[in-house]
């Protein structure tokens, strides 16, 4: 039975939230609507006003609750299922980073407050700062950008000023054909051209290849590191190398930095800027679809150019500097996505330099042995020990005519949420499949048997592959038709609950 | 799989027809096997100026776009409203109905240059290897 | 402490089926030089060492709870209900990842479009995706939205717009082929004279804030004809606590609105995480940014909801996307949700009117003073101008009412120069009649 919507619960009348009586000043007696009523229809003029309240469902508190409790109870999450998700991180997302975000002092503090009201989030902000710096190996971080897509704008424009500031005219990104979208769709954004770098045959950066592309045009390379493949790109100090001997820069991806930490730092290997996304590698809940952050990192010699304002030491305390005549500018309303920043410095102190060495070890533990469990029904493309994520190809499995989404939404039905499907694009049919440290060893063995069952499933009864899911709320739905006739949003006297 | 033979055909799996009022140009039928569901053409504006090989319209399924190329130099005359309102003819009849756009040519040289359907045909059966 | 599981005994077992002797081996691939030898970061620590820290770190802060506040300027301060946090503190509506596989994120995925819904109806728009950043990054979207569809170069944004927003727009626009002209105000709304003389057919968008900045209610009406003469499109940045009575940008004709939705349920966190409201009309339904929820049936016919229109986004489009975001701000539009369906059409009014009369009361008392005078002659919500007059600097009253407990307007000085003794304040709900008495026994005391 289709689940309602809260509009098909509505019920004229019916109201969840009361304010407290009374407003401020007393109504004259007999006055209709109340004092607000009043005040309102004398201060704002009548053609400003709206003609009818917005037509909002109208429901109980309980209607309320009942609706949006069994509603979550549809999806999948991280503290229910697990999530092999490759380049997502779906790390256990810490309680006591909640709890922390949602002390009063965090939580209920204006951005306008004066500096001497805040020293609790700027000392936060200040410290957090260097830790990601210790993390990384940058010399200076803004926090401002409110996710990995945001961060990859600003230091796009970062890479712009430079080039501006040295009177050179470089247009070009190069950005290697295994990248997430997001890489040329930001490019793009800030007005670069974008050239694919081919991968090579062993699935990272092919010097030759790049050599090819390095004109006198090229402005920056886009990489990631480890790769969407989840293999070190060995090389990294050549490729830098090459691109500095140009005077381009080097933006690193840092989707994927779960698998360095302790290992290795960018700032070693030549990176000149990269951006984090919390929500990854540092235990910020996924939340559906955010709130994220994408602080990113930069070099000394391109720290002038850092959004501002910037948290700065003052005497004993903190303030806010926006001093920076070569800042690229603001890219928030505000400082960035604070609440999801005090999360991430939680979780940096929980752990601990021990922690999050033991963080990065177990994640690409975790992933070497799944990848082991799993070798003999679904190859990996590229065999050599990967670091916290893997691909497989399914391609062997089009012959009885069954898809990697097939398997994924198989897998659903096993109770797992399907890992990254058709990414990178280099790979057929491919699966990316990234643990993290937070699954136990039974969680893994149980998923890796999952896997063995349907490709089973798929040698003796192939059609329930080709149909899954049978056991979720629903079964596969008509994209096609939901991008042919797009309906966005519900409207009245439309959609009865169907059984 | 159809590769009507009085047809024209570009290399990235257009078709042109020469017809009085202009050159009609939609995708072949291996395209739009390849492409699966249409769901949405980005059709340009009448009068736009286009050069052979640029990209003028956008083709989409749910989970892909695509370009479609000028396969000769002009401007664009009209455009199949019948496609816009029902993407699915692409894919019903993309030779007759599931027509895109018209030409009014620049260079009549341009579509005597174009592949003929055996070659068009040989172009598709090489890609399949 | 750390949040892995498996034990050291596991590991090396798992170490064994990988046929590996030592993490070592998995890690040839980086290479020596490049290993890290340091890290300097603190040792780790247990929970309640983590909470002693992190609640010390908190009363560093000046919380809401310990003064009264009067600062708006783009943060709105107001009720939250206690079943918002009861529910979104669920892990189903805080953990899962991005609805891509729908039939495992059909609760996300209704819940976006509830809110899609609820956003159109309240701005009274046809259709809204399911949250950018937060308010600015979504001027900057409306306006690069209006340059590609319009293939025009000129973007028209009132002195009236927040300046931070403002400061983002020009961010994002740097480097693209874009000019950002700004139309003055002039008694603290935009100038309509200047508008109509800015208008012309190399204009994509007209943009303008309702409350502006300074608090007052704009011309948007006119400002929005002026910009269609000319087929340039319309762009509304409003402010959600507001609609609940003002008229919304549907009714006034705006082509694209906008809002910073942080106020519709989630608190002010020193400004982060906010929740990108966009929204535009049907003829632009195919260039909106961001994730479209869309309802369809399955294959036996049940009604359900997909991610749709998603050859728009990066995954799909890359560099052709109509922008480059990803991760928006799911977990604030559920909670914007809920929200608005505890509240309903009453409950929006009625906070709504309650603003109205708080805030115009404060100034009325306010304004008794012989030093306080409002600053323009301007109808507005529940942000107003104030003018002090010279002989009380306006950070002097500042710091005289923090020792009271109070947190003043915002000095508009560093904002609008030629304003040098100004300040904005704003009187949500939550200022109550008693706080109102108590700010003016303080500033008579000063004056």
């Amino acid at each position: 039975m289709a689940h309602p919507l809260i509009f098909e619960r509505s019920v004229p009348g019916r109201r969840g939230y009361h304010l407290p009586p009374g407003g401020v000043s007393p109504a004259p007696a007999g006055t209709a609507g109340g004092p607000g009523a009043r005040a309102a229809s004398d201060a704002i003029p009548q053609e400003q006003l709206r003609a009818e309240p917005p037509p909002l469902p109208e429901a109980a508190e309980f209607d309320v609750v009942r609706h949006y409790t069994r509603l979550s109870q549809l999806n999948f999450s991280v503290d229910t299922h697990f999530y092999p998700l490759g380049s997502c991180t779906m790390k256990y997302n810490p309680k006591l980073n909640e709890r922390v975000a949602a002390l009063p002092g965090f939580s209920l503090l204006h951005p306008f407050q004066p500096a001497e009201q805040a020293q609790g989030t700027l000392a936060l902000l200040h410290e957090l700062e260097q830790l990601l710096c210790a993390i990384t190996g940058m010399a200076a971080f803004t926090l401002q950008p409110a996710a990995g897509a945001q961060g990859e704008l600003t230091g796009l424009k970062i890479i712009a000023a430079y080039h501006r500031r040295n009177r050179r005219k470089r247009s070009t990104i190069l950005i290697p054909d295994s990248a997430h979208g997001t890489n040329p769709a930001s490019a793009a954004l800030c007005g670069f051209t974008v050239v694919q770098l081919r991968s090579g045959p062993d699935g990272l950066i092919d010097l030759q290849e790049l050599k090819r592309h390095l004109t006198g045009d090229v402005a920056a390379l886009m990489l990631t590191n480890p790769n969407t493949l989840g293999l070190f790109e060995r090389e990294i100090t050549a490729i830098a190398a090459l691109l500095h001997e140009r005077d381009a820069l080097v933006y690193m991806d840092g989707a994927n930095m779960n698998a360095l930490l302790g290992v290795a730092r960018p700032g070693d290997m030549g990176i000149d800027l990269l951006q984090l996304n919390l929500h990854k590698t540092f235990s910020t809940p996924h939340g559906g679809g955010g709130p994220g952050a994408g602080p990113v990192g930069v070099t000394k010699a391109l720290e002038d150019f850092l959004p501002v304002p910037r948290v700065r030491r003052r005497g004993k305390g903190f303030v806010w500097d926006d001093r920076g005549r070569a800042s690229v500018g603001r890219v928030h309303g505000f400082y960035g996505n604070v609440g999801v920043l005090v999360r991430a410095y939680t979780y940096i102190r929980t752990l601990g330099r021990e922690g999050l060495v033991r963080t990065g070890q177990t994640a690409i533990i975790n992933a070497n042995y799944l990848k082991a469990k799993v070798a003999d029904v679904l190859p990996v493309r590229f065999d050599q020990p990967c670091l916290h994520e893997f691909v497989v190809t399914l391609k062997a499995l089009k012959a009885q005519g069954i898809t990697a989404m097939d398997v994924a939404k198989r897998l659903l039905d096993y109770g797992f949420y399907a890992p990254t499907v058709y990414f990178p694009l280099i790979v057929e049919e491919a699966l990316m499949i990234e643990p993290t440290e937070t699954e136990s060893k039974e969680t893994l063995d149980e998923f890796a048997q999952a896997l063995h069952s349907i490709v089973e499933e798929v040698r003796t009864n192939p059609e329930l592959v080709r149909r899954a899911p049978h056991r979720m709320a629903v079964e596969r739905l008509d994209e096609v038709r939901a991008a042919r006739e797009p309906n966005l949003r519900w409207v009245a006297t439309e959609q009865r609950v169907s059984t | 799989m159809r590769v009507p033979p009085e047809l024209k055909y570009t290399k990235t799996h257009e078709w042109a027809r020469q017809e009085p009022g202009g050159v009609v140009v939609g995708i072949t039928s291996h395209a739009q096997q390849e492409l699966r569901d249409v769901v949405f053409v980005e059709l340009p504006a009448a009068g736009k100026a286009v050069k052979q090989g640029e990209s003028v319209a956008v083709i989409e399924s749910v989970k892909a776009a695509f370009d479609i190329y000028a396969p000769v130099s002009g401007a664009v005359s009209r455009v199949n409203d019948a496609v816009a309102k029902s993407p699915q003819v692409v894919n019903q009849d993309c030779y007759g109905v599931g027509w895109l756009f018209a030409i009014t040519p620049s260079n009549p040289q341009e579509l005597a240059g174009l592949l003929s359907a055996d070659a068009y045909s040989q172009q598709i059966q090489a890609e399949a290897h | 402490m750390d949040y892995a599981p498996n034990t050291d005994e596991q590991l090396q077992e798992m170490l064994r089926t990988i046929g590996a002797g030592s993490l070592e081996q998995l890690i040839s691939a980086v290479p020596q030089p490049l290993r890290q030898r340091t890290l300097d970061v603190p040792p780790g620590l247990s929970e309640l060492e983590v909470l002693e820290l992190c609640e010390g770190l908190a009363a560093r802060n000046r919380s809401l709870k310990e003064t009264v506040s009067f600062l708006g300027a783009g943060a709105y301060v107001h009720l939250i209900p206690t079943v918002v946090d009861a529910l979104a503190a669920r892990g189903e509506w805080l953990t899962p990842y991005t609805p891509y596989q729908a039939e495992a994120s059909q609760g996300t995925l209704q819940a976006i479009y509830e809110f899609q819904t609820m956003v159109c109806e309240l701005m009274q728009m046809d259709v809204a995706n399911a949250s950018l950043y937060d308010g600015a990054s979504s001027v900057a979207e409306a306006a690069i939205l209006s340059l590609r569809a319009t293939g025009r170069l000129r973007v028209l944004v009132s002195e009236g717009l927040n300046p931070q927003a403002r400061e983002v727009l020009a961010t994002y626009l740097r480097g693209a082929q874009a000019i950002l002209q700004e139309i003055p105000t002039v008694n603290g709304v935009t100038d309509l004279e200047a508008l109509g003389k800015a208008v012309r057919d190399d204009v994509a968008c007209v943009l303008l804030q309702q409350p502006n900045v300074f608090g007052c209610l704009e011309p948007m009406t006119q400002a929005g004809e002026l910009a269609h003469r000319f087929g340039a499109l319309f762009a509304a940045s409003v402010y959600p606590i507001s609609l609940g009575l003002l008229q919304p940008p549907g009714a006034y004709g705006a082509d694209i609105a906008v809002a910073e939705g942080r106020c519709l349920g989630s608190p002010v966190a020193y400004g982060g995480p906010g929740l990108g409201l966009f929204t535009t009309t049907a003829a632009l339904m195919r260039r909106i940014p961001g994730r479209l929820a869309g309802c369809t049936v399955d294959q036996t016919g049940r009604r359900g909801y997909t991610l749709t229109l998603q050859t728009r986004e990066q995954h799909i489009r890359r560099e052709r996307a109509t922008s480059n975001i990803c991760t928006n701000e799911g977990w604030l539009a559920l909670r914007a949700t809920i929200f608005l369906s505890l509240m309903g059409p009453q409950g929006m009014r009625e906070l709504a009117e309650r603003n109205v009369e708080h805030a115009h009361d404060a100034q009325e008392q306010l304004c008794r003073l012989r030093w306080i005078h409002p600053a323009f002659d301007q109808p507005f919500f529940n942000e107003f101008t104030l003018q002090f007059d010279p002989a009380f600097p306006v950070d002097r009253v500042s710091r005289r009412l923090a020792r009271d407990g109070f947190v003043s307007g915002l000095a508009l000085r560093d904002w609008f120069p030629s304003m040098p003794n100004a300040s904005l304040w704003c009187a949500t709900e939550l200022i109550r009649q008693a706080d109102i008495d108590r700010l003016v026994d303080t500033l008579k005391r000063i004056g």
